[in-house]
C-alpha cells in the first residue's frame, strides 16, 4: 500500500501519537485490515516507534492484521445471545464453511468472527452480515443466508 | 445558525421552536434505535416519508425518529402524538393503513396494538402496557421526546436549561455539593459516590483538568449505555459541560465502543451541533466557562472499560491498566486531575441540577437514590431495556416487567453485573436492585444487565462462558488475572468434560480468593465472581457434573450425546439436510440415526427437528 493511500486518513493527525487509535480505526474501516506497509507508514507521520504502532494494533480486538473475506458474518455470542443458542449459530457458521472464527475461507468469501455483545440483547441471539444486523437468528436462517450469499459471490465470479 | 451566546437568547430559541410546532396535528413517532433497526424500521421510515409526501400531510404531520424506547422485542416501535397511541411489530405494508385511518380519520388499527399477554386486551397506550407500568422512567422516557439528531427537540423539552442555572446561579462548589447530596453513585458498576469524586477531583492541584464519558460497554449483555447516548446524546453532554464547570475542567471526552456505529454518529452529530450554536467553545452562554470536547472510538477492549485503562488508550496506548494508588482525581489522563464517569451518571446530572438533590434522593434505597436503567435480557418474555426506582426488587423487574418465562421452562437464575457480577438463584429474587445487597449476596448490580436463565441453562457452564470471555479479554498485565483465570478455566473445562474432582472445587474457592485479593485492577478482582457465585448457589449442579458425569441442563458437549428416537420420527429429513457434519442417516421412509462417530454434538439438529425426535442422554 502505498503512503499516499493513508492521506485522508493522516490529515490533521500527522505528529500527533495520541491519534493512533482513531487512525488505525479509519484504516481498518477502509481497507478491511491493517497490513505491514501501512503499519510502517503510520509509525513514521505520526511520529512513533513501528513497535508502538504493532502492538497497539495487535492488543484490539476491532483490528485485523490479514486480510477478511468479502463477508464477515458476526456473531454475537454476548450472554443473552449465549443462553438463547448463540452457540448454535456459531456451529452452524463454522460446520458449514469449515473454518475456525477469525479465518477466511478457501474461495476468499467468508471470514466468521464472533464478537462479545453488539448491544442488541433484547433481540438476542444476533448476528450480523456485513455490518447489517440479524435478529433472532436460527441455525436454518444463519444456514439460508450463507448459501445466498455464496450463490452471488459465485455469480459474481463467473459474471467476471 | 446563529449563536446561543445568552441564556435569553436560549430561552427565545426554545420558544421559537414550540410556536413552530404549533402547527401539527399529530406527530409519528418511530423509533429508530438499534434494535428497531434490525427490525428494519428503517423500511418503515422511508414508507411513511412517501406516504405522508402522497397525501400532502408534510406541514401538518411531524415525523420523528428517535432512540430506543425500551420494549425492542416489539419492534418497530411506534406512538401517534397527542393521543399517544401505541402500535408494535410495524412493517412497510402498515403504514398508508395507519396514515388514511389514524392520522386522517382518527381510527385506531387494532391488529398494531399490543396485546395484554394475560388478560388478552388490546392496549391503546404506552403508558397501560405492564412493561412500562411497573417502572419508573426517567431518563428513558425522553427517549421518546427527541429525535437524537435535532438539538432543537432536546432544547424543545427543556435541555441547556440545567446547563443556564448552573453558569449563572450555582457556584461549582454548589454544584459539586448538590451531587453530593443527591446521593448519586456512578452508574458503570463500581457505584463510587459520584458528588466525592468531583469533589476529590475539582480539589485537587492544577489547571488543566479533564472530564470523560466512558461509554465503552463491553459487558455481555448490557446495553443500556448504547440507548442513552444512541437515543438521546445532548443530555449526556449537558451532563458534562456541568460536571466540568464543577470541577473545573476545559475539554471533554467520549470514548465510545465502535460496535455502536449508531451511538458514534449521534454523539458525533450532537457535538458539531451544539458547537454550532455555541452551547460548546469559549464562554458558553456569555459566560466565563469554555469547554470542548472531541469522541474517541474504541478499540474493543473489554479492559478499557477500567478507567486507568481507558485513560491509557484515549493516550493512544494499548489499553492496560495502572495501580491506582493515586487515583486519577488527581493523576489522570495525560497526568492531569480526570473525572470519569459513565454514560448514565451524566445524563442523571442535568435533571438533579433543574429539579434539586432532594427530588432525586427521594427515590430509591437507603444507600442507592435514584433510578437504575437495566437491560433485561434472557429467558424472559418482554425483554428489552428498562428502568426502575433503585430498591425494586428482583421479583418485580422479571415478573412483572419482564412477564415471567419465556418459553415454559422455569427461571432458575438471574446474571446480574455482567463477568463482575454473579448469579442469583430465584429464592433471592425478593432482593433489591442495590448497590449493597446485590454485593452483599455475592454478584453486583455492575451496569445493570440482567440475563435471566431458565432450566436450560447449565450454571457450570455459565462459569465457563464467563471464565472463556474472561481469559480472551485479560490484558495480560498482572500475573493473578492473567494466569489465574486461565488455571480457573483449565479446572471448570475438566468439570464440563467429565474429568473433574472434587478438590478441584477448593481449589477454584482458593484460587478465586486469591485473584480477588491480588489482582491489579477492578476487573480482575471481580473476576472470580462467576464461579464464585454459582459454587455458593448452584454446587449440586458442579457436583452432579463431577460424580454422576452429566449436565442436568444438557448443555455441556462433552456429557451428553444426541438420539433419534425412532417413535417420534417422521422420516422427513430436515435434520439430516440441517447436520453441517453430514452425520444423520437415513433414507426417505426409514427412520433416521445419528452417526456418533461423525456428530459434533452441534446441537443444530434438535433446534429443527418439528417432532421433538432428537433427544439427548
Amino acid at each position: 500500500m502505498e503512503s499516499n493511500n493513508l492521506d485522508p486518513i493522516l490529515e490533521g493527525r500527522r505528529s500527533q501519537p495520541h491519534q493512533l487509535i482513531e487512525v488505525l480505526q479509519d484504516i481498518q474501516e477502509q481497507h478491511g485490515y491493517i497490513s505491514e506497509e501501512s503499519m510502517v507508514t503510520v509509525s513514521k507521520e505520526l511520529g512513533m516507534p513501528l513497535m508502538e504502532v504493532y502492538s497497539v494494533a495487535s492488543f484490539y480486538k476491532a483490528f485485523s492484521l490479514k486480510p477478511r473475506g468479502k463477508n464477515v458474518i458476526t456473531i454475537c455470542t454476548g450472554t443473552a445471545c449465549h443462553v438463547r443458542g448463540a452457540k448454535l449459530n456459531l456451529n452452524q457458521a463454522t460446520g458449514q464453511l469449515g473454518v475456525t472464527p477469525g479465518e477466511v475461507t478457501d474461495d476468499g468469501l467468508f471470514t466468521i468472527e464472533n464478537v462479545n455483545c453488539l448491544g442488541a440483547c433484547a433481540l438476542a441471539p444476533v448476528v450480523t452480515e456485513n455490518g447489517s444486523c440479524h435478529n433472532h437468528m436460527t441455525p436454518s436462517k444463519l444456514r439460508k443466508l450463507i448459501r445466498s450469499l455464496q450463490k452471488r459471490g459465485t455469480e459474481d465470479i463467473s459474471n467476471g | 445558525m446563529a449563536k446561543v451566546n445568552t441564556l435569553k437568547k436560549l430561552e427565545a430559541l426554545r420558544n421559537k421552536i414550540l410556536n413552530n410546532r404549533e402547527k401539527y396535528r399529530a406527530t409519528i413517532v418511530i423509533c429508530g434505535g438499534t434494535g428497531c433497526q434490525a427490525s428494519r424500521s428503517g423500511d418503515v421510515i422511508s414508507e411513511i416519508k412517501k406516504e405522508l409526501d402522497n397525501h400532502g400531510l408534510n406541514g401538518s404531520v411531524c415525523l420523528r425518529t428517535t432512540g430506543c424506547h425500551g420494549f425492542c422485542e416489539q419492534g418497530p416501535l411506534m406512538v401517534i402524538e397527542p393521543d399517544n397511541l401505541f402500535y408494535c411489530h410495524v412493517s412497510p405494508r402498515d403504514v398508508s393503513e395507519i396514515v388514511s385511518k389514524t392520522i386522517l380519520n382518527n381510527e385506531i388499527v387494532e391488529r398494531l396494538l399490543y396485546t395484554d399477554p394475560v388478560t388478552g386486551k388490546l392496549i391503546k397506550t404506552e403508558s397501560d402496557i405492564p412493561f412500562y407500568r411497573a417502572q419508573d422512567r426517567h431518563i428513558l422516557a425522553q427517549n421518546r421526546q427527541v429525535d437524537p439528531c435535532s438539538i432543537e427537540d432536546y432544547i424543545a423539552i427543556g435541555g441547556y436549561a440545567a446547563l443556564g442555572k448552573t453558569l449563572f446561579e450555582i457556584s461549582p462548589e454548589s454544584v459539586v455539593q448538590e451531587i453530593k447530596d443527591s446521593g448519586l453513585r456512578g452508574r458503570g458498576g463500581g457505584g463510587f459516590p459520584t458528588g466525592r469524586k468531583w469533589d476529590e477531583c475539582r480539589k485537587a492541584p492544577g489547571d488543566e483538568k479533564y472530564v470523560i464519558c466512558n461509554a465503552d460497554e463491553g459487558d455481555p449483555g448490557a446495553y443500556m449505555d448504547r440507548c442513552v447516548l444512541e437515543g438521546n446524546p445532548h443530555l449526556v453532554l449537558e451532563g458534562m459541560m456541568i460536571g466540568a464547570w464543577a470541577i473545573g475542567a476545559g475539554q471533554g471526552y467520549v470514548y465510545v465502543r465502535n460496535e455502536y456505529p449508531l451511538a458514534v454518529e449521534h454523539i458525533r452529530v450532537a457535538v458539531k451541533q451544539a458547537r454550532e450554536l455555541g452551547l460548546l467553545g469559549d464562554n458558553i452562554l456569555g459566560s466565563s466557562f469554555s469547554f470542548d470536547v472531541e469522541i474517541a472510538r474504541g478499540g474493543g477492549a473489554f479492559v478499557c472499560g477500567e478507567s486507568t485503562a481507558l485513560m491509557a488508550s484515549l493516550e493512544g496506548k494499548v489499553g492496560e491498566p495502572r495501580p491506582k494508588d493515586v487515583h486519577t482525581v488527581v493523576d489522570g489522563l495525560w497526568h492531569k486531575p480526570t473525572t470519569l464517569n459513565n454514560v448514565e451518571t451524566w445524563a442523571n446530572v442535568p435533571a438533579i441540577i433543574q429539579n434539586g438533590s432532594s427530588k432525586f434522593a427521594a427515590k430509591g434505597s437507603k444507600g442507592s437514590k435514584g433510578t437504575k436503567i437495566l437491560a433485561l435480557t434472557g429467558c424472559v418474555k418482554n425483554t428489552g431495556l428498562i428502568e426502575v426506582g433503585m430498591g425494586t426488587p428482583i421479583r418485580t423487574v422479571v415478573f412483572d416487567i419482564g412477564g415471567g418465562v419465556s418459553n415454559g421452562k422455569p427461571i432458575k437464575a438471574v446474571q446480574t453485573g455482567g463477568p463482575s457480577g454473579g448469579c442469583l438463584p430465584v429464592h433471592k429474587f425478593d432482593l433489591p436492585v442495590d448497590f449493597d445487597a446485590l454485593y452483599d449476596a455475592g454478584s453486583m448490580v455492575g451496569s445493570g444487565g440482567m440475563v435471566v436463565m431458565d432450566e436450560n441453562t447449565c450454571m457450570v457452564d455459565v462459569a465457563k462462558y464467563f471464565l472463556t470471555f474472561l481469559q480472551d479479554e485479560s490484558c495480560g498485565k498482572c500475573l493473578p488475572c492473567r494466569v489465574g483465570v486461565d488455571r480457573m478455566l483449565e479446572i471448570i473445562t475438566d468439570i464440563t468434560e467429565g474429568r473433574g474432582n472434587f478438590e478441584q472445587i477448593s481449589l477454584l474457592e482458593e484460587l478465586g480468593d486469591t485473584i480477588s485479593q491480588t489482582a491489579l485492577c477492578g476487573l480482575g478482582k471481580t473476576a472470580a465472581n462467576p464461579v464464585i457465585s454459582t459454587l455458593r448457589y448452584f454446587r449440586e449442579e458442579y457436583e452432579t457434573h463431577i460424580e454422576d458425569k452429566k449436565c442436568p441442563a444438557g448443555v455441556c458437549q462433552e456429557l451428553i450425546t444426541y438420539a433419534i428416537d425412532p417413535e417420534s420420527c417422521t422420516c422427513c429429513g430436515v435434520c439430516k439436510n440441517a447436520c453441517p457434519h453430514d452425520a444423520i442417516t437415513g433414507k426417505k421412509k426409514q427412520i433416521h440415526a445419528i452417526d456418533l462417530d461423525l456428530c459434533q454434538k452441534c446441537g443444530i439438529c434438535m433446534t429443527t427437528c418439528k417432532f421433538d425426535a432428537i433427544i439427548v442422554n
